[in-house]
């Protein structure tokens, strides 16, 4: 009995193995790198030198000005808080697309049903940055949208309609690069629904609002909080739409961290940065993992 | 079972076999984008044997954070940095000491002042590759200026503003300010710095965009008149249909810069890489580099291998009396100070 428990966790361990040495590979060890070099001081010329150091993290808040004078500097916080109102909002765009195109998807016949998933998953074929590329023609000066108002006459040639290197642009391309990944979880979960809760609660003489605030909007929640937050985190470190698109005039959590590797070769500073962002992601989680519970609770009570 | 084992160690020492034959005759260069002609790797390849693979980067920084990540493993066996970058590497010890360059029977083509340049004096680092320089470009029709000063391009008039463009990288716009404002590349002086972070700023109102990339295409489509820019490229983006593009060589001067080959730490196909670099040093090899890219090079007689474009390029041709200035490595402060007025800029 004892010696078959034991060969029981054995075999669970190993069968485990190739799981942990994956994680401790492509997660742990770069993770604990990137945790290393935040801690180190900073070469003139790139890398790092092997000496402890907490510059990279009081970087964040506090500077020493052109006089070499410590100040609080808000040059970071802003482009935090920029980061977060961009993702924000690139987050509920896409929900306010997203959603009734996945309602619309759920309510189709099977065979359409698998079509329409499939073109939704289509994008990810091609290669992100091409993909943003074709939008700079789609969206520039003589690109597809305005030779098209040309066409109509509704645009005259001389003048342009400045769509480019606007934050309209950058959100355009955000929401369009994210878009999947609030469609599919959301429509993962209204798939599941009981079409006869929708029939009782009519039979009962609930209103269309009702229908949705009720029984559609509660029952999808798991799938709009799951699509949320995998739109929200690559939009929080998002820097090819912003850069090709925005025209890198502003700087991003993510460019700003590219910015500390290439051209300022502070790595240190890119690296504490990359650590503060990876822990308002965790936060993130961790939030979420709350609310999945509460509403699991709330399911289980009725 | 005995039998798979046997095969499995036939095909594992087969594919070690195979690569090694392979490497002897293999060279991996990592040059900028749009700056390797197709003919060139094509000639080199056909006269050697040696096959080229060609990898590219967008500026001298991304080059040098990717040979400080690999410490001595990159795969490549040359790259091309600018003057400057080969000073930090040389020091920081990331490019390979190479015996006999000034032996290689090329060798004596290059002109006198560039051999033993001030950034590699004993020549025993690197070969030269092309040169050229920073200013900024304009598009002549429409605009009226004639880009005689450096304020055309940070003080646009109202003509032009909100169709300027700026380069992505810190550095040469920074240098490029310095000229207009009369102060020192990499300034240590604080006051200095502020103005051309005040210049930038005041500039910035101006610019449509910030980039590096596709500064011909933005140029052709007519969504900036005004773009900072390299000679050669500019001259390329006229060959290719924008007529009326002009390079301006304002009177306080234009940033130079001097590509040259060298060999990173580690590199595995030593004797393919100097084959390269004695191959490009020919003055009819060296033509064709020029052709292509529409820089200068330092090899006198590649001019009798010039095409008739080439030798009519209006662009890269400077003007008496317009100073070039070559971008220096700048130490520590003054790299701290343009990080803090890029950051404010973009804040």
């Amino acid at each position: 009995m004892n010696i078959q428990g034991e060969n029981k966790t054995q075999n669970r361990i190993l069968s485990l193995l190739p799981l942990w040495i994956v994680i401790g590979i492509f997660m742990i060890g770069p993770l604990l790198v990137m945790a290393t070099v935040s801690l180190m001081e900073s070469n003139v010329y790139g890398g790092v030198h092997f000496k402890f150091s907490l510059s990279g993290y009081q970087q964040i808040l506090f500077d020493t000005n052109l006089f070499d004078e410590i100040e609080f500097n808000p040059a970071y916080i802003i482009i935090i808080a920029r980061s977060f109102v961009l993702a924000l909002a690139a987050t509920f765009l896409s929900l306010l697309i997203g959603f009734p195109a996945a309602y619309y998807i759920s309510r189709q016949s099977n065979r359409v049903k698998n079509i329409l998933i499939f073109l939704v998953t289509i994008p990810f074929w091609t290669n992100l940055l091409i993909r943003t590329f074709a939008w700079i023609i789609i969206l520039g000066k003589g690109g597809v949208i305005e030779s098209s108002f040309n066409f109509l006459g509704l645009l005259d040639k001389e003048s342009s309609l400045n769509l480019m290197y606007t934050n309209t642009a950058i959100l355009i391309g955000l929401v369009y690069s994210y878009l999947p990944l609030m469609v599919l979880p959301i429509y993962a979960s209204l798939e599941k629904m009981d079409v006869r809760l929708l029939e009782a609660a009519t039979d009962l003489y609930s209103s269309r609002i009702e229908l949705i605030r009720k029984i559609i909007f509660p029952l999808s929640m798991p799938g709009i909080i799951g699509g949320s937050i995998l739109v929200f985190v690559p939009c929080l470190g998002a820097f090819i739409a912003p850069d090709l698109l925005g025209g890198g005039k502003k700087l991003l959590l993510g460019s700003l961290i590219q910015f500390q590797f290439s051209y300022a070769r502070n790595w240190p500073f890119g690296a504490a940065m990359a650590m503060f962002l990876l822990a308002l992601v965790i936060l993130i989680l961790i939030f979420n993992a709350k609310l999945n519970r509460r509403h699991r609770k709330y399911e289980a009570q009725r | 079972m005995k039998e798979k084992v046997i095969k499995l160690l036939v095909s594992i020492s087969l594919l070690f076999a195979s690569s090694s034959l392979m490497a002897a005759g293999k060279l991996n260069l990592y040059n900028w984008a749009d700056y390797t002609p197709d003919a060139l790797i094509d000639k080199f390849e056909a006269e050697t044997g040696i096959q080229v693979t060609v990898d590219t980067y967008d500026s001298n920084e991304t080059l040098l954070a990717k040979l400080q990540a690999g410490g001595g493993s990159t795969g490549y066996d040359l790259a091309v940095p600018s003057q400057h970058f080969v000073e930090i590497m040389i020091k920081e010890g990331l490019i390979e000491k190479i015996d006999g360059i000034t032996g290689m029977s090329n060798y004596k083509y290059v002109a006198e002042q560039f051999q033993g340049p001030s950034f590699d004096p004993t020549q025993e680092y690197s070969t030269p590759w092309q040169m050229g320089s920073a200013s900024w470009a304009y598009r002549a029709d429409s605009y009226s200026g004639n880009g005689s000063s450096m304020m055309e391009f940070f003080k646009p008039s109202d003509e032009v503003c909100g169709k300027v463009a700026v380069f992505k990288s810190p550095e040469e716009v920074v240098n490029m300010a310095h000229l207009a404002l009369g102060s020192n590349f990499c300034s240590e002086d604080p006051n200095e710095m502020q103005a051309v972070m005040d210049l930038l700023i005041e500039q910035k109102k101006c610019v449509a965009v910030y980039s590096s990339e596709g500064i011909n295409e933005r140029l052709m489509s007519g969504e900036v008149i005004m773009h900072a820019h390299w000679d050669g490229y500019s001259q390329v983006g006229k060959w290719e249909g924008v007529d009326d593009l002009t390079y301006a060589y304002p009177k306080e001067g234009v940033v130079g810069w001097f590509d040259s080959l060298v060999m990173p730490k580690g590199a595995k196909n030593v004797e393919e890489a100097k084959a390269f670099m004695n191959f490009v040093m020919h003055p009819e090899n060296m033509a064709i580099l020029s052709n292509f890219a529409a820089y200068a090079n330092a090899i006198p007689e590649s001019v009798n291998y010039l095409s008739d474009d080439m030798k009519n390029a209006t662009n890269i041709q400077v003007p008496d009396g317009i100073p070039v200035k070559f971008g220096q490595a700048c130490n520590k402060e003054s790299q701290a100070l343009v990080d803090k007025v890029w950051t404010k800029l973009m804040q």
